[in-house]
């Protein structure tokens, strides 16, 4: 399990680092190398010269503003986890995070580098799009920002150009009058999630319900959201609950593998649509209750 | 007095060193030498039409290739069938580089040695071999249908048969009031040490000598394997083991290919060798265990006491038998477990798989066989209405009946299968309190009316341990006062160094702290067996005892001679031999071991001390006809059969409604491995075995498709539990019954913490579940879809008569 021969670079300058990718777009990336490394030491993967970006000083940073939360490539899963302004602004960062992998992993892997690598059974992916982020991308050409939606393109598949490095992502701030859950069902504490669910719902100002979202992880190919608000048309009660499980099921593709079958993927994505939309609307009503004392 | 150390929970003195990452693997050690890689077949069945190693020979780094046309003499024979069994009628082995065919997915075709391992791997990837696809037998239905043959000489993939029984069970299931008749499996797992496997050699040209370290749990089989295939004399090789990263049985196996593959290569070079395992590598070539079928058909009376047992099985050995048939055959015996069974019949068929070989994993055959019994156990008495400890007391033999045969059952010893020691009534008292067993029901209940579902399961196993043949000893006192303990059997974490210096502290009355062991290094100690089967507590303890009592005879008859006293009112207390009662007269065991060797160079205090005495009779020469110079001792311990442990587990669990998930409410464990040297190191293995009883139960399969390659031959997709998937605590009770067959009292306890996990995790997830669970592990999606078939299909699979 020892990598093919490569050559490596460490710059230290953004502008150094898109050089050397034009200059050789098979480079790769890397960022935490949490998921680069082992497929390259398993040889499921062969790269000809990696770019090291983990000396580039101005990519390490975590932004939060009533705006929402911005991070660049560098901010390690980790970090944004711990940071308190970024879970005020979005909860849903800290919830997710929670999530992925071990704390070992979480040291060195990037939220960023883990957005790029476009897993639709990790959990950042579907977090990006479930909250409406985007992700900025530069190139020697300069740079572009890519709505979550437009970049998720297939499996482990996105829209950045050869030669483009992702350098930040930002994630809007939670609205007012929303809450927010995230839960996952792994066989490990820690594994890839055999199903996945973030949740966020919208309140009306008298407490109704106004929206209901929901990101589903290892359920689909691609991250994927569905919104559920038209299955609660009068509040949030068991039967409605169990039609979001079963609207949802309409738009997810699960699949068998040595860790669970398609049918019991579609059990926990129900069984969570349903705990998920409870805790999110707890969430909400909690926080609308603040709002309001406040 | 010397403080007392047998019994005590001294803490383990190799933990600062392994846990601060100052233990010295094989892999850390002659950083310059080549390193091997191997290339393994990517294909489950296949004839080798033809290898080309052209491309590798230029490559710059790379100093050999070899495939089987380049081994020699007896390297070019297939490895040894170690152990041999009249009913093994069709054993195989493979080559050390595959000759002619592949059997399994990741058997060793050629090897490259090279400057390092990345080089080395990069030429393995140049090597072109051409293959003519053979059909692939995988699982145990396809070995029994034997459509396909995994080697064409082994008709049927029968490797054995072999049936032992005692009374006339058939007659007696027929006659019993009630019989019941149901069918069992259970999926294969691996030791998974941390550590891989790993061997490092060097050829001194000079002295003619093969230095070896490796992983193993055996230096002196390793020692022996290496000289033979080399054609090297015994005593041109040392075999050492440096701190092995666990074992768990699959190091027990020798030699594997890499391990003559490794000295052959640093001899023809005249550089050392080295060779690390990777994980893929480990999953994919080295062992796995568990995979079995049966079929029970028991005949009982209304008491649930059992009247007859047939049991009939079908063993996965995967491509090849090295290690012959221990492990069905301790599945054979081991399934009496604590129970008096009237009669028995139990025949095996060990059958041949495209697939990883199956040797012995910790446990070792003995959890197929409790899952065996405890589920039948647990049939009966839902079958009666019972409760389940109430099927187990009325079939437990009584205290008084030891030593207690099963009829002329042999064990895996080949010795007949007779229990020494135990208390199993009084164990289950001790288990049920633990748990509070008779109050569950109600806690049961309770759950149910809020919707919850937990149950409680139960296991019993008996565990042979401490097998023969022999162990030895070896204790020298030094002129420091330093003792030096060397013992044979290897470590792989088990804390010898502190039990066995326990046990020497107290035999000779010295000094915990001045006692060092050594273990598993041939120059030290040339005879050994090896640490497997739970035995190094009992074989190697019992050996040491028996040294330093030697030692100590050695040391009392010197210091009576020098202080001119009777033997018998002597005492040693902290190394200071004194006279009882006037502890002034005295002298140091440092000053005895100067004194015991005549030859007097004065190199330090202890030699200008031992001036003042005078020993020796003046008439006899320096060194007395039966006498040696020096102060050790030195002793073998081979015992008649092996002992029994046993021990209780009981587990409650909560299973998820909705989404299946199983979680661990309490883990109780009662065990009684006779006198105990240390509770800690043994609350440590129970831990550890429980740990991986977890793991056995919900989580670990080797997950096999048809064409036989492995999916989840990493850690990604191997679930071996986390820390967060075990029971946070584990309740312990320990009931001590010694052995009357070893000098200290001792049993093995290396195993038994994984024995019963599966039986006992199957009992709580059906009681929890109210349907019967015949098939381990369970994942939480297979626990889901048994309930969807339950739901429509109430049925269950016992067929009641
Ligand atoms: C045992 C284990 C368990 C894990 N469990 C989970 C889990 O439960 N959930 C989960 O989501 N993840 C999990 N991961 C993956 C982890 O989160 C990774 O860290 C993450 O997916 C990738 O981040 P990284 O910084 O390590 O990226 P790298 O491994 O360095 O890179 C990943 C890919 O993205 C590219 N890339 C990275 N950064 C950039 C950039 N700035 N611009 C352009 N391309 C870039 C690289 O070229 C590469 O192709 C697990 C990993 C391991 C080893």
């Amino acid at each position: 399990m020892k990598p093919a021969a490569f050559t490596f670079q460490r710059p230290t300058e953004l502008s150094e680092a898109l050089a050397a990718y034009a200059a050789n777009p098979g480079a790769k990336i890397l960022a935490g190398g949490q998921s680069l490394i082992p497929l390259m030491s398993m040889r499921l993967t062969t790269v000809s010269e990696l770019i090291d970006i983990n000396g580039i000083g101005e990519l390490s940073f975590i932004e939060a503003s009533e705006a929402g939360v911005r991070f660049g490539a560098l901010a390690r899963h980790a970090e944004l986890h711990a940071h308190e302004e970024a879970r005020r602004v979005q909860p849903m960062l800290h919830a997710a995070l929670s999530h992925v992998a071990h704390a070992t992993i979480r040291n060195r892997g990037t939220t960023v580098g883990s957005i790029v690598h476009a897993d639709a059974s990790g959990e950042m992916p579907v977090v990006l799009t479930l909250l409406g982020g985007t992700l900025t991308v530069a190139s020697t050409e300069g740079r572009r920002e890519i709505a979550a939606d437009d970049l998720f393109i297939g499996p482990l598949e996105t829209a950045l150009e050869s030669g483009e490095i992702a350098v930040e992502a930002f994630v809007p701030a939670l609205p007012a009058r929303h809450g927010i859950a995230f839960d996952e069902i792994a066989r490990r504490h820690g594994d890839y999630a055999l199903c996945g669910l973030g949740v966020v719902l919208g309140l009306t100002e008298d407490g109704g319900i106004e929206s209901v979202r929901a990101g589903y992880i290892s359920v689909t190919e691609t991250p994927i959201v569905v919104d559920l608000t038209e299955c609660f048309p009068d509040g949030i009660d068991a039967s409605s609950l169990v039609a979001a499980g079963e609207k949802a099921l309409e738009q997810l593709e699960p699949e068998g593998d040595i860790h669970a079958s398609a049918e019991y993927r579609a059990q926990l994505a129900r069984t969570l649509t349903a705990r998920v939309i409870t805790a999110a609307h707890a969430d909400a009503k909690a926080r609308l209750f603040q709002e309001v004392t406040a | 007095m010397t403080t007392k150390m047998m019994g005590e929970p001294v803490a383990r003195v190799e933990d600062d060193r392994l846990v601060t990452g100052r233990g010295r693997y094989a892999d850390d050690l002659a950083p310059e030498a080549l390193e091997m890689a191997v290339l393994r077949s990517p294909h489950a069945h296949a004839r080798i039409v033809s290898i080309d190693v052209d491309a590798v020979l230029d490559v710059a780094g790379v100093h050999a290739v070899y495939t089987y046309e380049d081994l020699e003499g007896a390297l070019a024979e297939p490895l040894p069938l170690l152990i041999p069994h009249p009913n093994l009628t069709h054993g195989r082995t493979q080559y050390a580089l595959a000759k002619d065919e592949v059997n399994y997915v990741g058997e060793a075709i050629a090897i490259v040695i090279a400057d390092n391992r990345y080089l080395a791997e990069d030429a393995v990837g140049l090597i072109e071999v051409q293959y003519e696809f053979l059909p692939p037998v995988v699982g145990i239905d396809a070995a029994r249908a034997a459509e396909n043959l995994v080697h064409d000489d082994v008709p049927g993939n029968v490797a054995a048969t072999m049936e032992q029984s005692f009374g006339d069970p058939e007659a007696d299931i027929g006659g019993a009031p009630h019989r019941l008749t149901f069918d069992l499996e259970i999926e294969r797992s691996a030791c998974m040490p941390m550590e891989g496997r790993g061997t490092v050699a060097r050829w001194d040209p000079d002295l003619k000598r093969m230095s070896v370290w490796s992983s193993t749990q055996t230096s002196t089989g390793v020692r022996a394997a290496v000289a033979t295939k080399l054609g090297l004399d015994l005593s041109q090789v040392d075999v050492i083991t440096p701190d092995v990263g666990g074992g768990f049985g699959v190091k027990i196996v020798h030699p594997w290919p890499e391990e003559v593959l490794v000295p052959m290569a640093a001899k023809v070079l005249g550089r050392p060798v080295k060779f690390t395992e990777d994980r893929r590598e480990h999953f994919i070539s080295s062992a796995h265990e568990r995979g079995q079928q049966q079929h029970i058909d028991v005949g009982f009376d209304d008491d649930g006491r059992i009247l007859g047992l047939s049991v009939q099985f079908w063993h996965d050995n995967g491509a090849y038998t090295p290690y012959g048939l221990i492990v069905p055959i301790i599945t054979s015996t081991q399934l009496i477990g604590p129970y008096k069974l009237p009669s028995y019949r139990v025949v095996f068929q060990s059958l041949y798989t495209n697939t990883v070989i199956v040797t012995p994993y910790r446990g070792a055959g003995r959890p197929q066989g409790v899952f065996a019994m405890e589920r039948t156990m647990d049939a009966i008495a839902a079958y009666l209405g019972k409760d389940r400890t109430e099927v187990r007391e009325v079939n437990f033999i009584q205290p008084d009946e030891f030593p207690y045969a099963h009829g002329e059952l042999s064990f895996q010893d080949g010795r007949p299968l007779i229990y020494d020691s135990g208390n199993y009534p009084e164990m289950m008292r001790k288990a049920k309190a633990l748990v509070d067993w008779d109050e569950f029901e109600k806690v049961r209940d309770e759950a149910r009316a809020e919707g919850r579902k937990v149950g409680i399961g139960i296991a019993c196993y008996v565990e042979g341990t401490g097998v023969g043949p022999y162990e030895g000893g070896h204790v020298q006192i030094e002129t420091s006062g330093k003792v030096k303990v060397s013992t044979g059997l290897t470590t792989q974490g088990q804390g010898h160094e502190t039990a066995f210096a326990q046990i020497v502290a107290d035999e000779l009355g010295v000094r915990f702290e001045d006692i060092q062991v050594v273990t598993g290094d041939t120059r030290r100690s040339p005879y050994s067996v090896g640490t497997f089967a739970s035995r190094a507590a009992v074989m190697s303890g019992s050996a040491v005892a028996l040294a330093a009592r030697a030692a100590k005879a050695k040391a009392l008859r010197l210091a009576a001679d020098a202080l001119e006293v009777d033997v018998d009112d002597l005492e040693i207390v902290d190394g200071i031999v004194r006279v009882k009662g006037a502890p002034a007269s005295q002298i140091a065991l440092g000053t005895l071991a100067v004194l015991s060797n005549p030859l007097r160079y004065a190199f330090d205090e202890a030699s200008r001390a031992a001036t003042q005495f005078a020993v020796g009779d003046p008439t006899k020469p320096p060194v007395a006809e039966d006498d040696e110079p020096g102060l050790e001792g030195k002793d073998y311990y081979s015992p008649m059969r092996s002992t029994f442990a046993s021990g209780i587990h009981i587990v409650i669990v909560e299973t998820d409604p909705e989404t299946a998930e199983v979680s661990i409410l309490k883990y109780a464990v009662v065990h009684d491995c006779g006198t105990l040297i240390n509770p800690r190191i043994v609350e440590g293995q129970v831990h550890g075995g429980v740990a991986q009883g977890v793991g056995g139960a919900l989580y670990e399969r080797m997950a096999y498709d048809e064409t036989g390659q492995l999916q989840n031959a990493s850690f990604m997709d191997f679930l071996m539990p986390y820390v967060t998937e075990v029971p946070e605590s584990i309740e312990i009770d320990h009931l001590e019954t010694p052995s009357p067959l070893n000098p200290l009292g001792l049993k093995g306890a290396g195993e038994a913490g994984v024995i019963p996990g599966a039986a006992a995790f199957a009992s709580a997830i059906e009681d929890a579940e109210n349907f019967t669970i015949t098939s381990m592990p369970i994942s939480p999606s297979e626990l889901y879809a048994l309930r969807l078939s339950k739901a429509t299909d109430t049925a269950t699979e016992r067929t009641n008569t």
